[in-house]
Parts: C-alpha cells; sequence; structure tokens
C-alpha cells in the first residue's frame, strides 16, 4: 500500500492546498511542503531497509503493489520500486521540496492553484518512475504535462503562452507515438500468447522479429528522447526552461528530463536488446553531437536561464551516451549524472530566480560585480557553475567521469569528442560565474543578500552534490543491480566479461 | 403484430405519444414548466420501458424494426443525450422571449426519428427516420427567430439536407434495382463483396450515393461544408442535439450495416472510407485552427471525431464496433458537457461563442471553468478522461487490424487538435487584466437544472476515463452479433 500512497498524498495534498489557499497563503504552503517531505520520509524508510540487500536478494522489486484495473485487456495498476526508481523518487522529492521553499516569495498570485499544480506534475513523476505496467506508465507520462503546463502557461515569464504549447504539442506528439508502439507490443503479445496484458515483464517476453522490435523501439525512443531531449528534438526545452517559473524550471529540468532517461534504462534497453545494441553507435552520435551542441550555444547566451537550459542539453547528452555505450559503468554514470544533473541545475534554476526576483532581470550583461553587494549568494553560485562545469569533487564530475570511462571502451573516437564538452563547459561556467559575481559593479546594484530560507536551499544542495562527489558509494549500490537486470537482457556478454 | 411486438416497440411508441401529448397541451394552455416536465417524463418512460423490454431481446418486429441489444443500447444512449439537452435548454428558452414550448415537441420528434434510424432494418423505416430527424431539424435551427443568422442557417441545413436526403433515396432506389431487395443488410453484403465485378456496379454506385446521404449528417468530409455554419447559427441546445442525438442515431445505424465483423473491409468500399476517414481527420482539425468562435471550432473538432470513429468502423475485428461505441459514446457526454458550459455562460441576448467570451473565467467561476477544461481535455484524448480511453480503444482496434496508415494519421491530427482546445484552455485560465473589463456573463446566476447535468456529464467524463470496465463489458456483449 505504501507505493499507492505516495501517489495519493501528492493528489491530496495539492487539492488540500489548493483549498487552504482561500483561508491561508501561508498554510497552503506549508501544506504542500508537508506532503512532500512525507513522502520524502517515505522513500528515505524503504532505502534504509534495502540498502544492505544490493547483488545478493534475487527478488527483483523492493516494494510491489498490483491491483486489477481494466481486466479486458490486461490492465493493471502494478507499481513497484527497484533501487532505480528508488534514486529518482528520493531526487524527485527532495527537488520537489525545494521547489515550494524556492517559490515561497515568487509565486504571491493563486498561490492555491499553483502549489495543486506543482503536486500534480510530482504525483505524475511518481506515477512514471513507480509503474511497470505500460499503460499505467503512459497514463502517468501524460498526467504530468497538464499541470506542467499551467505552471508554464498562468505564472511564467513573457512568453509564457507560446512556449508552453510548444512544450505540450512536443511531448503529446512523440507520447502518442509511444502509445501506439506500447498498444502494438501488447496487441502481438496477445496474438502470439492470447493473453491481453501490459505487463512489464510479461511484455519483455515477447517475441518479436526484428524488423518489428526496430519499429516499436523507435516509437519509445522519440518520446523519450524529446523528453530527454537529444538533440534534433531539443528545441522545446531553451523556451520551456526560460519561460517557466523558478519551480517549473526545477522540476522540469530536475525531474522532468530525468524520465526520459528513465524510460530508456527501464524499457528501451530491456524490451528491445538487439535493436539497441544496433542503434548504439548512433544514438551515441546524438548523445555527443548534443554535449557540444548544447555547451557551444550556452557559451553563447545572455539570458542567464537560457544558458543553463542549453547546459541542460549538454548534460543529457552525457546520459545518452552512458546508457547506450553498453557496459555497467557508463550506465552507473549515467544515472549519477542524472541526479547530480537534477540537484545542480536546479539549484542554477532557484539562483536564476533569486537573482530576478531581486535585480528584475535575466540578462546577464545586466549584471556583474555582484560579488560586492551578494557574497553569500554570490559564493552559492559560484559553487553551482563549478558543479556544472564538472569540478572534481562535485556530484557532476563523478557522472561525467564514470560515462567518459564507459565510453571509451565502447568508442574512442566519440569518447574523446564529448571530452571537448568538457572544455566548452569550463568556458560557459567560468564565463557565468565571471560576469555576474566578479569585476566591477557597473550597474551599482544594492542588493540584499541571501535570507535564511535560501540559504537552507542552496546549502542542502551544496551539500547533497558534495557527498555524491565525495563518497558517491550508497547511490551506486543503490542502483547497481537494477542496472544489471537492465543490461542482463541487453548485453548478456558484457556480464560474463565482468 | 403481437403484444409483445408492441412491447419491444415501447421505447419508439412513448416518445411519440410523448410528442402528440405535448401538442395537445400546448393546444390547451402554453406553459413552459409543464412541457419540459411532459417532455422530460416521456424520456424518463422511454429509458424505463428499454429496461422492462430488455427480456424479449431480440425480436424482429414486421420487417420494419430489429430490436436487439444493440439498438437498445443506442437508443438509450440517444435518449439521455436528449435528456441532457432539455436540461440546457430549459433555462436557455426562458431568458429568450421566444415561445418555448414547441422546442420540446420538436425535439422529442427529431429524438424519434433517430431512435428510429438505430432500429431499423429496411430502406422504408431507414428513409422515415430520417426524414423525421432532419424535417425537426429544419424547424429546430432555425428556432431563435429573431436572429437573422439562426434563418441563415437553419435554410442552409434545409436545402442541404434535403438534397442529400434525394441522393441517398436515389441511391436506395439503385441498390433495390439491382438486388431487389429492400433490406439494409445489402449494405453489409456489398461492402464485403469483392471489386471490379461487372455487375456490382449498379449496387456499389447506390452504396457510395448512401454514403453521401449518411456522410452529410455525419458531417465527414467533404460532405461536411454545412457544420460550421449550422454549428454557429442553431442556437447551443440545438447544436448541442445536432452533435449528438442526430449524429449518434445515423452512426448507429452506419456500424450496425456496415461493419464487417469477420475478415476485413476491402476493396472500393473501405477505400473510399479510409480517404473519407483520414480527410475528415486532417480537415476538421486544420480548419479549426484558425477559428475564433468556439462553436465553430467544436463544430470543426466534430469533423475530426467522425473521422476517429470510422477509423474504429474501418478496423473491424472483434474491437472495432466496441471501440467505436465506446469513443461515440464518450464523445456525446463530453460535447453535451461542452455546450452545457457554453449554454450556462449564454445570456439572454447573446450566446457565449466568441473565445473571447472565455477569457479569466477560470478565476472568477472556478469549477465552471474546471468542468469546461475537463471536456477540453477530453476532447483532446487527454488520461483520465473518457476522451483518452476512447481513443485508446479505437487505436488498440486499429493496431490488432493492422491499419497503419490510419493510426498514424489518427495520432498526428489528434496532436493537431491539441492546440485549438488548449488555445480555448489559455485563454480561460488568463490572467484578468482589469477587473472593470469582466466579461458580464461570468457574473450570471447559475441555472439549477443546467448545473445539475453539468455535475453529471463531468462525473460521467471521469467515471468513463477511471472506470471502464463496465461499460466496455455490456458494449463488447451488444456489439457481439453484428457484422
Amino acid at each position: 500500500m505504501i507505493l499507492p500512497s505516495l501517489v495519493l498524498i501528492l493528489i491530496g495534498g495539492g487539492i488540500a492546498s489548493g483549498i487552504a489557499a482561500r483561508r491561508s497563503v501561508v498554510v497552503a504552503r506549508w501544506i504542500a511542503v508537508a506532503s512532500v517531505l512525507a513522502n520524502l520520509s517515505m522513500c528515505f524508510g524503504i532505502w534504509m531497509a534495502h540498502l544492505d540487500r544490493s547483488q545478493s536478494s534475487t527478488a527483483r522489486w523492493f516494494v510491489e503493489c498490483d491491483f486489477a484495473w481494466i481486466p479486458q485487456f490486461g490492465i493493471r495498476i502494478h507499481l513497484a520500486i527497484d533501487g532505480l526508481s528508488l534514486a529518482l523518487l528520493l531526487l524527485t522529492y527532495f527537488l520537489g521540496v525545494m521547489a515550494v521553499l524556492s517559490s515561497w516569495t515568487e509565486i504571491q498570485e493563486r498561490v492555491g492553484f499553483f502549489h495543486f499544480n506543482l503536486l500534480w506534475v510530482l504525483a505524475g513523476i511518481t506515477g512514471v518512475f513507480l509503474a511497470v505496467d505500460l499503460f499505467v506508465f503512459y497514463l502517468f507520462w501524460e498526467l504530468m504535462l497538464v499541470p506542467m503546463y499551467f505552471l508554464i502557461g498562468i505564472w511564467g515569464h513573457e512568453r509564457r503562452i507560446y512556449a508552453a504549447t510548444k512544450f505540450f504539442l512536443f511531448t503529446q506528439l512523440s507520447g502518442l507515438l509511444m502509445l501506439v508502439a506500447i498498444i502494438a507490443l501488447a496487441v502481438l503479445h496477445h496474438q502470439s500468447t492470447g493473453v491481453f496484458t501490459f505487463d512489464y515483464e510479461q511484455l519483455m517476453q515477447t517475441a518479436l522479429s526484428p524488423r518489428t522490435a526496430r519499429l516499436l523501439m523507435l516509437g519509445f525512443l522519440v518520446a523519450f528522447l524529446v523528453k530527454l531531449p537529444a538533440f534534433p528534438l531539443h528545441t522545446w526545452l531553451p523556451d520551456a526552461h526560460t519561460e517557466a517559473p523558478t519551480a517549473g524550471s526545477v522540476v522540469l529540468a530536475g525531474l522532468l528530463l530525468k524520465t526520459g532517461a528513465y524510460g530508456m534504462i527501464r524499457f528501451v534497453l530491456p524490451f528491445f536488446p538487439g535493436p539497441s545494441h544496433e542503434l548504439a553507435p548512433i544514438m551515441m552520435t546524438i548523445g555527443v553531437v548534443g554535449i557540444l551542441y548544447g555547451a557551444v550555444l550556452a557559451v553563447g547566451q545572455t539570458d542567464l536561464k537560457r544558458l543553463v537550459a542549453y547546459t541542460s542539453v549538454s548534460h543529457m547528452g552525457f546520459v545518452l551516451l552512458g546508457v547506450f555505450a553498453g557496459n555497467q559503468i557508463a550506465l552507473e554514470g549515467a544515472v549519477v549524472q542524472m541526479i547530480s544533473h537534477g540537484i545542480s541545475t536546479g539549484a542554477l534554476f532557484i539562483l536564476a530566480g533569486l537573482l530576478q526576483e531581486r535585480m528584475h532581470t535575466r540578462e546577464i550583461s545586466a549584471m556583474g560585480g555582484l560579488w560586492e553587494t551578494m557574497p553569500a549568494l554570490s559564493g552559492a553560485g559560484l559553487v553551482f557553475a563549478m558543479a556544472s562545469l564538472g569540478l572534481p569533487g562535485l556530484g557532476d564530475f563523478v557522472g561525467e567521469f564514470l560515462v567518459l570511462l564507459g565510453a571509451y571502451r565502447a568508442n574512442v573516437p566519440l569518447t574523446v569528442l564529448a571530452t571537448l564538452g568538457l572544455l566548452a563547459a569550463t568556458l560557459y561556467g567560468l564565463r557565468f560565474a565571471q560576469n555576474a559575481f566578479q569585476g566591477p559593479n557597473p550597474h551599482h546594484w544594492k542588493l540584499p543578500d541571501i535570507r535564511p530560507r535560501e540559504w537552507a536551499v542552496l546549502g542542502l544542495m551544496m551539500a547533497c552534490l558534495l557527498w555524491i562527489g565525495l563518497y558517491p558509494q550508497p547511490v551506486l549500490k543503490t542502483v547497481r543491480s537494477s542496472l544489471a537486470a537492465a543490461q542482463q537482457r541487453a548485453l548478456p556478454q558484457e556480464i560474463v566479461r565482468r | 403484430m403481437s403484444y409483445v411486438d408492441f412491447a419491444a416497440l415501447l421505447p419508439l411508441l412513448i416518445t411519440s405519444t410523448a410528442a402528440v401529448i405535448l401538442m395537445i397541451a400546448i393546444a390547451i394552455r402554453r406553459n413552459h414548466k409543464a412541457a419540459a416536465a411532459i417532455s422530460l417524463i416521456g424520456l424518463a418512460a422511454a429509458l424505463a420501458s428499454l429496461a422492462a423490454a430488455s427480456s424479449i431481446l431480440p425480436r424482429q418486429v414486421t420487417t420494419l424494426f430489429i430490436l436487439d441489444s444493440y439498438s437498445f443500447l443506442y437508443m438509450a444512449i440517444l435518449l439521455f443525450a436528449a435528456a441532457f439537452v432539455f436540461l440546457f435548454a430549459y433555462d436557455y428558452l426562458k431568458c429568450r422571449r421566444e415561445q418555448p414550448e414547441e422546442f420540446y415537441l420538436l425535439v422529442l420528434l427529431a429524438t424519434t426519428g433517430a431512435m428510429v434510424l438505430a432500429v431499423s432494418r429496411n430502406f422504408a423505416s431507414f428513409f422515415l427516420g430520417l426524414e423525421l430527424l432532419s424535417v425537426a431539424l429544419y424547424a429546430l435551427i432555425a428556432y431563435v427567430r429573431s436572429e437573422s443568422i439562426s434563418i441563415e442557417a437553419g435554410i442552409k441545413y434545409l436545402v442541404l439536407a434535403a438534397s442529400s436526403s434525394s441522393v441517398l433515396l436515389f441511391g436506395l432506389a439503385l441498390i433495390y434495382a439491382e438486388s431487389g431487395s429492400m433490406e439494409l443488410s445489402q449494405f453489409t453484403t456489398a461492402m464485403s463483396r469483392t471489386a471490379g465485378r461487372a455487375d456490382s456496379l449498379l449496387l456499389m454506385m447506390g452504396l457510395m450515393l448512401v454514403l453521401t446521404g449518411v456522410g452529410f449528417k455525419l458531417a465527414i468530409v467533404p460532405f461536411h461544408l454545412w457544420t460550421p455554419d449550422v454549428y454557429e447559427g442553431a442556437p447551443l441546445p440545438v447544436t448541442a442535439f445536432i452533435a449528438t442525438v442526430s449524429k449518434g442515431g445515423m452512426f448507429a445505424l452506419l456500424l450496425r450495416w456496415f461493419h464487417v465483423n469477420s475478415g476485413a473491409l476491402a476493396g472500393a468500399p473501405a477505400l473510399v472510407l479510409s480517404v473519407i476517414a483520414v480527410a475528415s481527420m486532417l480537415a476538421g482539425n486544420l480548419l479549426a485552427l484558425r477559428q475564433t468562435n468556439v462553436k465553430r471550432i467544436l463544430a470543426y473538432s466534430s469533423i475530426a471525431h467522425m473521422g476517429y470513429l470510422l477509423v474504429a468502423l474501418l478496423a473491424g475485428g472483434a474491437l472495432g464496433a466496441p471501440a467505436a461505441t465506446y469513443y461515440l459514446t464518450a464523445y456525446m457526454v463530453t460535447i453535451l458537457g461542452a455546450f452545457g458550459v457554453m449554454t450556462v455562460l449564454s445570456g439572454p441576448r447573446w450566446e457565449a461563442a466568441s473565445i473571447e467570451s472565455y477569457r479569466s473565467l477560470f478565476w472568477q467561476k472556478p469549477l465552471l471553468a474546471a468542468a469546461f477544461t475537463t471536456m477540453l481535455l477530453s476532447l483532446a484524448g487527454i488520461p483520465l478522461t473518457a476522451g483518452f480511453l476512447g481513443k485508446f480503444y479505437v487505436l488498440t482496434a486499429g493496431a490488432s487490424e493492422s491499419r497503419w496508415v490510419l493510426l498514424f494519421t489518427l495520432i498526428a491530427s489528434s496532436t493537431i487538435g491539441l492546440f485549438y482546445y488548449l488555445r480555448i484552455v489559455v485563454v480561460m485560465y488568463a490572467q484578468p487584466a482589469d477587473p472593470d473589463t469582466m466579461v458580464d456573463a461570468h457574473t450570471l446566476p447559475l441555472p439549477l437544472p443546467a448545473a445539475l447535468a453539468l455535475v453529471a456529464l463531468t462525473g460521467l467524463v471521469l467515471l468513463l476515463g477511471i472506470y471502464p470496465a463496465s461499460l466496455w463489458d455490456t458494449i463488447v456483449a451488444v456489439t457481439r452479433d453484428l457484422g
């Protein structure tokens, strides 16, 4: 029962917060914080209980629940949690709390509806990470779009309607292609076995001809590549990230992008081992193109949020590279990269929000010399810029290093090119830090420095990045067994070699 | 005819009797409340008789009617839809200075016509039902005589419907000349017959002409040209009626007699229907993009939705007919709700048709806006709404029969469709710029019957989207023997 309650607490919390806001805005905010914290602590409990078991245990899932829903099509509300989903859920709720806290003063209008949408997005994301019935997975996949659309479209910045609609249309079209692939898979399974089911483990056993497998994989892949986003399909991202309110950007960059990567690891690799092996070089190339393209464009941005958005494209290129490199190290690196990117990019967006709240601009050229007036906030900004450029000791470095290490074994030239992305990352990271915080203060900004609530948010995120950067072992240990399971089908020979 | 035959025909008899009683009542004394009560009681009695007569199914009554669980299900859906139209119409008519009583009379007659379509098994009953429906609609569309746009729409519909009826009649004549039979089952035979045989040329021509008539009522491309104008010109409750009962009755007939259960549709009819389906999906959604009138948007979107229904029809197989029926039910519930919200927001002098009349509705009437959002999301096919599961069933039916071209058109066009549904949603959630410019419609009190109907419809949309199992079982059971 613990898994459905993760979703239900957020849904209920959203409704309660929406109602409470009519009376008191502060109560609405606290309800939101409390419901996300409740989920965080529940996930923490599951984590503590299963930390020791790692590979030795044979059961696939830590916790599982299963109810019939639409029996005619074998659709079941089947939720399950393993190391991978647990790690991502912990990230979800951590960033969820940060998102609520960071919009404490930014959002002053329609506070109830804002938190309603925020919590429902989190509920959708929770469902995506938990569902092991493909129909339910698709349901949650779509469900997180609508509240996200409202978050961008109502509380966003100047071009919010354009950005929100573009985001919705991109994800909806790719999602429908995935729905067709899911249905086709279920129908094929029905035709070969006579059983209609959307269950993860049963559909995995479906016998597919290589051609069908390739087509179906493309259906899934399109949805995940758009969400990730990978190079030619990324155009919704800079708009959506830039126009969204702070909490929206945090959830988008920190969590929604991760659902794409999660989908690849959870579904594409184990469902279509043959085609993913075939397509791996192409996917790795797309990943490397994304790394370089995102980084180069980030260097040229003048809008702070747009800059961070393009670094996301670059960082997600590493994830794509890692997922398709075809070995355990790269895959683990990809997951670490997902988590640390969630925190570091989330923090950068919060920082951008704080700056915008104070200065009413996101233009980097309008900043400069901020260290003089806000030393603490600028220091925090420097730390997160360093994390984003991959400074050793912070989380992103571990992820990128592991991905490159694994990718090197698969394809040397691509790895060399990907490493160039790190160079560009240094360029944009340092350029941002220098232009915004260092140097003289030409605009004579006099701004209030960081407040205790903001300190708590940024400090916690910094601590997490340091923890992952210095001692990533707990994270790796948690996800290792489920990544091994994903790869067992994909590349059995690799397991043997290790 | 025996007593049992009469019992089986009770639903039809009761609705026509209700119309007669209403006519007499109007002649004695005009009373809006009484008229509404008589018609609602008539519909309720007809529904009750459906339940009572269901034990004697299936039964063929003369050569004209076939009463089976399929037609009973459709009749129930049509009766419910008509009841919702009454609930919305009551306050709409009350605040207009027209004589409202005949509205109920005409709607009852048109509903009877649509029900006859659902039960007919013979050319004669088919045509009778069609004309009963059409003639009542001529008057209904032009019901608000003070509006010139309404009269214009009525004339337009009159001319086009009359000519399409005659084309249909000619088609029926050709089929009769070829086969010597007046049975509607000729359609099924013709549909599954292999193309290219010389002797089937006349039959094929007849079938195409019949499809013209049917296509006109369903408003599918290329017979859709009347739709936006008539939707816009007709009073809102009548628009809701056209979108649901009129199309529903015709689709019941189409699905029963054109559906081929075993083996896919082949040959010329399938090709023609596929082209129509693709064209309807694309044209409907593309033409809706640039509209600024919500009634016109919903008119074009209805063209696209009829295209989706044709996909399920063309898919055939074991899932095709249930998927089409589920989709139609979901669509009817949704579109009734959408037109219901629009009716509630319309004042005595104007209708809430322009997209601007929904500006920042959410901040003034959050519940009404939430209901409208639910309906629009259901039309767009977003999960947890009836429209999503309908689309899921249609996609599953199509995938089982490998109709990939149709499926990909469906996906592409419904993504296009999402765009204009979102446009309405965006306007509703836009920040109110200035309290003084608040749209007056948003201050109107909510009439009770319409409010109850809206609650019920929103509940149904969510129920059909979350718990489809029982309705699906019923639909599968009643459509098993088709084709």
